[in-house]
């Protein structure tokens, strides 16, 4: 239970998919503008991540490792990856019409997120078991949806100040993300004290 | 002359990560040593030559309606060679380069070179293009490599400098100094470039799907899909 906890709360915080291993950069820059297209974008990716990991680690640890096949590991996550969120949207669509308006415009803008296939591959790569990689899935997408709400507020302040006008836009936004990450630098080493 | 145009826009007027802002996540994470930035960047390329001729060769075969899959699988077939033959003559690359070597197959460069050129030109003109933005996604990662691992490190490919190494900015090679470089140098290109940045610099263009979302043909994807909520 210990692990699972530590598991967890390093996904959140310390190894922040966003702010500590640069993974989803790009919806990190491109949808935090506003708090609500920030929330709604990082609940579809924290669904994504688990029914990702939910198909794929089966997939590895059944058809690829016992087959030897682990080299096409690459192309048979992107592809589940791509199946799935076109199989979620169509299903939303029918059955969830309401979940499907809020959610359903950031699903197809999930397939290519590099923090979903990178959840699949490091869940393998890190060796955890189904449990933990689930875990560690919702650890990760929880640290997506807190850097993405976070950094969305610190955007709406840069919105109304004097930026010079060369750092105007993506510049402005990277210093500012610089000064967000050097803030989840502080949780280094916090959690495994808290269990030593 | 038309061929060298084709080739160096990819270098400068159209750099793949400090005009376009793509591949933004390779860019952060692997440069922070000019050794990984240059195997990053050396895998990369190769990637995007070969899938640019691939795409360009099949553009006439593959059906419009399910080409982006088709994509998807060309190119993350390219990758998985690439990561065998990284495997195995070169190791080390493959251990500190770890995840960022399959992440390939969601580069948006690569993705978005497929749609936007080589699945609208001719073989050679796309293999041109493919290694001149390879070149462009390369030198932008040396750029900011070499900013980091001297101040950072206070070393240059590995060989050390003789002030810098006892004076070491140990945060430049950390997560923050990758925004902070990376915010930099695109402020300077901005100032350079002479021409305002665009208002909605990295709507659209910041955003993986950029090539095959289909917003992509409104003024900005992001106020678009706000709009739908």
């Amino acid at each position: 239970m210990t692990k699972l906890i530590i598991i967890m709360l390093s996904a959140v915080f310390i190894n922040n998919y966003v702010l500590s291993r640069f993974l989803g950069i790009c919806p990190f820059l491109g949808v935090s503008k506003k708090l609500g297209s920030a929330a709604g974008m990082s609940i579809a990716v924290i669904f994504v991540m688990l029914m990702a990991t939910a198909a794929t680690y089966p997939i590895e640890k059944y058809l690829l490792e016992p087959n030897g096949l682990k080299y096409l590991q690459t192309i048979v996550f992107i592809l589940v990856i791509a199946a799935l969120v076109q199989l979620v949207e169509i299903v939303m669509k029918k059955y969830t019409p309401a979940l499907h308006h809020s959610l359903g415009v950031y699903l197809p803008l999930i397939t290519t997120n590099c923090a979903v296939l990178g959840v699949t591959i490091l869940n393998i790569d890190e060796g955890y078991t189904f449990i933990e990689a689930m875990v560690n899935s919702l650890g990760s997408g929880l640290g997506f949806f807190l850097a993405m709400v976070m950094f969305s507020g610190v955007r709406s302040t840069i919105e109304g100040s004097d930026i010079p006008e060369s750092f105007k836009g993506l510049p402005i936004t990277l210093v500012a993300a610089a000064i967000t990450s050097l803030s989840f630098l502080g949780f280094g080493g916090v959690i495994e004290n808290l269990f030593a | 002359m038309k061929t060298l145009n084709n080739f160096s826009k990819g270098i400068i007027k159209e750099n793949p990560v400090l005009v376009l802002v793509l591949g933004t996540c390779p860019t952060l994470a692997t440069s922070t040593s000019v050794l990984n930035a240059l195997g990053m960047g050396a895998a990369a390329t190769c990637v995007l030559v070969f899938s640019n001729i691939l795409i360009s060769a099949l553009r006439n075969v593959i059906p419009d309606k399910v080409r982006i899959p088709c994509y998807i699988v060309l190119i993350a077939g390219l990758v998985t060679a690439v990561q065998m033959l990284v495997k195995a003559y070169a190791p080390e690359l493959n251990e500190s380069l770890g995840i960022y070597l399959p992440l390939i197959v969601v580069n948006c460069i690569i993705l978005g070179r497929a749609e936007m050129y080589a699945s609208k030109n001719n073989v050679f003109d796309s293999a041109v293009d493919g290694f001149g933005m390879g070149i462009g996604f390369t030198l932008a990662l040396f750029l900011m490599a070499a900013i980091r691992e001297t101040f950072g490190h206070g070393t240059f490919c590995g060989m050390e400098i003789p002030v810098l190494k006892n004076n070491n900015i140990s945060i430049m090679t950390m997560a923050p100094g990758g925004f902070f470089v990376f915010g930099l140098l695109i402020a300077a290109v901005n100032k350079f470039s002479k021409h305002k940045p665009k208002k909605n610099s990295f709507g659209c263009e910041g955003c993986p799907q950029f090539a095959v979302c289909a917003k992509s043909e409104l003024s900005s994807c992001n106020d678009a899909a706000e709009e739908d909520e």
